[in-house]
């Protein structure tokens, strides 16, 4: 199935866990991840299965003002 | 330099540095160390392979000083609020600097939102610390909803124009007496930090006129000044202002007196 990380599209496998998703992906710590607009803590990554075109969110530190 | 309080936490330097907009990471640094700030800001943006997201929060990790993030950028109570709780995880801090625009031409806050919202992050345990306009009215809600501390604009983020309306903040600061208030945004010159200050305004937060100035290091250093400047005149209170000139120089004994 296809979800988008941070706009991209990429493709998974059913019952991906969001934490196999951004394993995928190769997300690099620090990092928090919303899908679909809501906020996933980190403790509820494993348990958090993705369904086709879920939208994630993986943000980063960044400069601020 | 007196002490003033973020939520419980005192703090001494009265100048809150953005971390964005700098020439070099090295003098981002450099010229936070030179602001000798407690208190620097910072934000959460989509993970990019290519940017060395990494590195930055390692330099900002090294300064030791005390983290605010915000939620720049964001257009709805949604959005801020989902970006407040992501950087509440990565941050480690329950401190926000709540940005929600209303206007994306001159970026300045909506204030029903923004209430909305503060509402809605305060309940959930975050200390909030919003980005508002200089409407008394408005900081008087958010008070009323828990806020400490209220940080009205000075003028629109990025401008360097100043203080727009310091009747408006002057009378923030009389209304709410007990509140924490530091101007947020606009700021150009020292001048205008020490301005604020003297309005008897806690602290000011800017990024722009340290990060745009010709030479950030030396500019931080300038802004360090005007602040210890201005709250040292607050304190001790300026003389009244008069429509008629006396001589400070003493008139008796005064050699050739006009007679006539």
């Amino acid at each position: 199935m296809n979800i988008l990380i941070n706009g991209q599209s990429v493709t998974v496998s059913e019952n991906t866990s969001l934490t196999q998703a951004l394993s995928q992906f190769g997300a690099r710590p620090p990092f928090a991840v919303a899908v679909n607009g809501d906020f996933v803590p980190r403790s509820q990554c494993d348990a958090k299965t993705l369904n086709e075109g879920d939208s994630i969110e993986l943000l980063s530190p960044i400069q601020g003002g | 330099m007196d002490s003033f309080s973020v939520y419980g936490e005192q703090f001494t330097s009265r100048l809150l540095i953005g971390s964005a907009l700098y020439p070099s990471p090295s003098v981002m640094q450099d010229s936070i160390v030179a602001s000798q700030a407690e208190i620097v800001t910072v934000s959460l943006r989509r993970q990019q392979s290519a940017v060395a997201g990494d590195d930055f929060w390692q330099l900002i990790k090294n300064t030791g000083l005390k983290v605010l993030p915000n939620t720049a950028g964001c257009h709805s109570v949604k959005e801020a609020v989902t970006l407040a709780q992501m950087c509440r995880e990565v941050f480690a801090t329950d401190w926000i600097k709540l940005e929600l625009i209303g206007d994306e031409y001159n970026l300045q806050p909506d204030p029903i939102a923004l209430l909305e919202a503060t509402k809605i992050l305060l309940a959930d345990g975050f200390k909030v610390l919003p980005y508002c306009t200089d409407d008394l009215v408005l900081c008087q809600r958010l008070a009323d909803l828990g806020c400490e501390v209220l940080m009205p604009w000075g003028a629109p983020i990025g401008t360097g124009k100043g203080l727009l309306n310091p009747y408006n903040l002057k009378m923030i600061r009389e209304r709410l007496p007990n509140h924490t208030l530091i101007v947020d945004a606009g700021l150009g010159l020292p001048s205008h930090a020490c301005q604020a200050l003297e309005l008897g305004y806690d602290a000011v937060l800017l990024n722009s006129a340290i990060a745009g100035a010709g030479c950030p290091v030396t500019m931080s250093k300038a802004f360090k000044s005007a602040v210890e400047a201005g709250r040292y005149s607050y304190v001790a209170k300026a003389m009244p202002e008069k429509d008629v000139a006396s001589p400070s120089t003493p008139t008796l004994g005064m050699p050739f007196w006009h007679q006539e």
